[in-house]
């Protein structure tokens, strides 16, 4: 971890990538994640030795399988109470959430 | 403290048998005076655990005290994925798993602990504290499964049910001396498993023995509509592949799997058990698995970029943690993700993200993909020549505990061996093959065909019937 990654990647980056992750860094954070993240994205790299053309990608192991479908039938579910017995904050059978538009 | 659990079918006779005027509350509390030392548990609901022995159905695993580990969800009871951001969370429905071994009679203990959303290989990143390994509490008992896997081995419980996705069943159950069995993917239902990451994740049994595996994977094993990747396919009876004869069996040792960071005790131990198959009448063949030294980078990408979505759910507004700090939703999500996470989890979420997000997606997670087919192609190959392949399920034996927190990398490899066979789907399980370095556990793997369960079940238990190495219990004077 000491020394220098080849595959640095940029502060900003570390910052962009939380930000579509949903999360916010400190900027101790944004350093510990920075170097850590080069380090393993320079162990990745090896991955490019691989021959790979004409290889058709894996998004499911068993060869046997097959898109699922049912029938549009009715079928037990959660009750609207027991979908809402963890929610943080409920009211009147909805999820409530802080306030989604600003006041001018 | 006398050793009740050396097999399911001993402790039911112990069951039946036993004197205590109230059984409940003598298994529990013994589980929990053994679990003082070790922190298997994340926690323990006494009163659940007695309310539910007063309702057991009559079945194979009538009174058996079933660890569940914490991601897998039972319906009314604490799952939080040894995370904060699922504090609280109560799921309202039990898991496939769970009705199948409800079903048998089986004596649910939940809260078993494990790595926050099982990223981990030491049971160290969970948001309870480090569980620690019966044979040395200075040292992990390997993760993510490890409160599942110890709770087993310190003799707390007789059986319980880990999740692997990289080797999470495995890899402790090699570090800790017991049997850890990852099945095919599909043959096990993820329905109620919290996912980690969806084209990986795997449900098994982790035992004293492999006729109890055997027993285990038998019923939690078959079809259900509600996972989408589970397989229509008749269950064999595993519990009847047990006693059959090797001879004549072809077992693969790849050479990829001898390389240098193995460690020389576990080296020797699993020689050695090659040794044993031979004098056993099987047949040996060397094989080559080209593409191993992938697996890692391939996992890591992979894993991640499912988590990286798939913890996408967690967003303060449906169940679990939502921070005080909530000014307006978006500031809602931030700040509950920020306090809910733990730092493996921030890490992996910012990994998977970083491999998808636009510009990368072809560079790192198409490319892992392709690499994933290579690997899978390997072992293909490989079964035309040999019907199970045998390998070292981890590197080292048990490492100290804080040794490999601080760089991430060191404690991704530790998996290197386990990871293959979740990648191509593979049933595999790790079998205890006696003492390495430290006088600690050494696991040897059996990896074979998809749907090949019963080959593994049945070498594995022509190796019990020649060595004591099952035997070996960590709290033995």
């Amino acid at each position: 971890m000491q020394e220098e990654s080849k595959n640095t990647i940029a502060k900003d980056t570390v910052k962009h990538v939380a930000r579509l992750s949903r999360l916010s860094l400190t900027e101790e954070e944004v350093t510990v994640f920075q170097k850590q993240l080069s380090s393993i994205l320079d162990y990745i790299e090896q991955l490019e030795e691989v021959g790979i053309e004409g290889v058709t990608p894996t998004s499911h192991v068993l060869s046997s399988m097959k898109n699922v479908f049912r029938l549009d039938e009715v079928s037990p579910s959660l009750s609207n109470d027991e979908a809402l017995l963890n929610a943080p904050d409920k009211k009147d059978g909805f999820f409530k959430v802080p306030k989604v538009i600003k006041d001018e | 403290m006398e050793d009740i659990f050396r097999s399911i079918d001993g402790f039911k006779k112990w069951l039946s048998e036993n004197k205590e005027p109230d059984t409940a509350s003598f298994l529990i509390d013994r589980a929990s005076s053994i679990d003082k030392d070790i922190k298997a548990f994340a926690f323990l609901d006494k009163e659940k655990i007695k309310e539910r022995f007063s309702c057991l159905k009559d079945g194979r695993l009538k009174g058996v005290p079933v660890g569940i580990k914490n991601n897998i969800c039972i319906k009314g009871a604490l799952t939080t994925c040894c995370s904060h951001i699922l504090k609280d969370f109560h799921p309202p429905y039990s898991a496939h798993v769970v009705e199948k071994l409800l079903e048998e009679g089986a004596l649910l203990f939940e809260g078993l602990n494990m790595d926050e959303f099982a990223f981990g290989s030491s049971c160290e990143t969970s948001y309870y504290g480090p569980t620690r390994n019966p044979w040395d509490t200075e040292r992990i008992p390997g993760g993510s499964s490890g409160g599942s896997v110890a709770s087993v081995a310190a003799g707390e419980l007789a059986c319980a049910l880990g999740s692997d996705t990289g080797g999470s069943i495995r890899q402790p159950a090699s570090m800790c001396g017991v049997v850890g069995f990852k099945p095919t993917y599909g043959r096990v239902s993820r329905y109620g498993l919290i996912a980690f990451a969806s084209s990986l994740d795997q449900i098994g049994p982790i035992t004293r023995n492999i006729s109890d595996a055997a027993l285990l994977l038998e019923v939690i094993s078959g079809y259900d509509r509600r996972d989408s990747t589970s397989v229509n396919r008749e269950v064999p009876k595993y519990t009847e592949s047990l006693n059959k004869d090797i001879k004549g069996l072809k077992i693969g040792i790849p050479k990829e799997y001898f390389i240098e960071g193995i460690s020389k005790g576990v080296k020797r131990r699993v020689e050695e058990a090659i040794g044993v198959f031979k004098d056993l009448g099987a047949q040996t063949i060397d094989i080559s698995l080209p593409h191993t030294k992938y697996a890692v980078s391939c996992y890591y990408i992979i894993g991640p970029a499912e988590a990286s979505s798939n913890l996408g759910r967690y967003d303060g507004v449906h169940y679990g943690l939502r921070s005080e700090k909530a000014p307006d939703i978006i500031d809602m999500y931030i700040n509950t993700r920020n306090e809910g996470f733990g730092q493996e989890a921030k890490r992996r979420i910012l990994l998977g993200t970083y491999a998808l997000s636009s510009g990368y997606y072809e560079a790192y997670y198409l490319r892992a993909q392709k690499v994933r087919t290579k690997i899978s192609d390997d072992f293909k190959e490989a079964f035309k020549k040999c019907d199970v392949i045998l390998t070292p399920t981890a590197p080292t034996t048990a490492f100290k505990i804080g040794e490999k927190t601080e760089d991430p990398l060191k404690m991704y490899l530790s998996d290197i061996f386990t990871i293959p066979a979740n990648l191509a789907g593979l049933p595999a399980a790790s079998i205890p093959c006696g003492m390495g370095e430290n006088d600690l556990p050494v696991g040897l793997q059996l990896m074979a065909e998809p749907f090949g369960e019963e080959v593994i079940i049945k070498t594995a238990h022509a190796f019990e019937g020649a060595t004591d190495h099952h035997k070996a219990f960590s709290l033995e004077e």
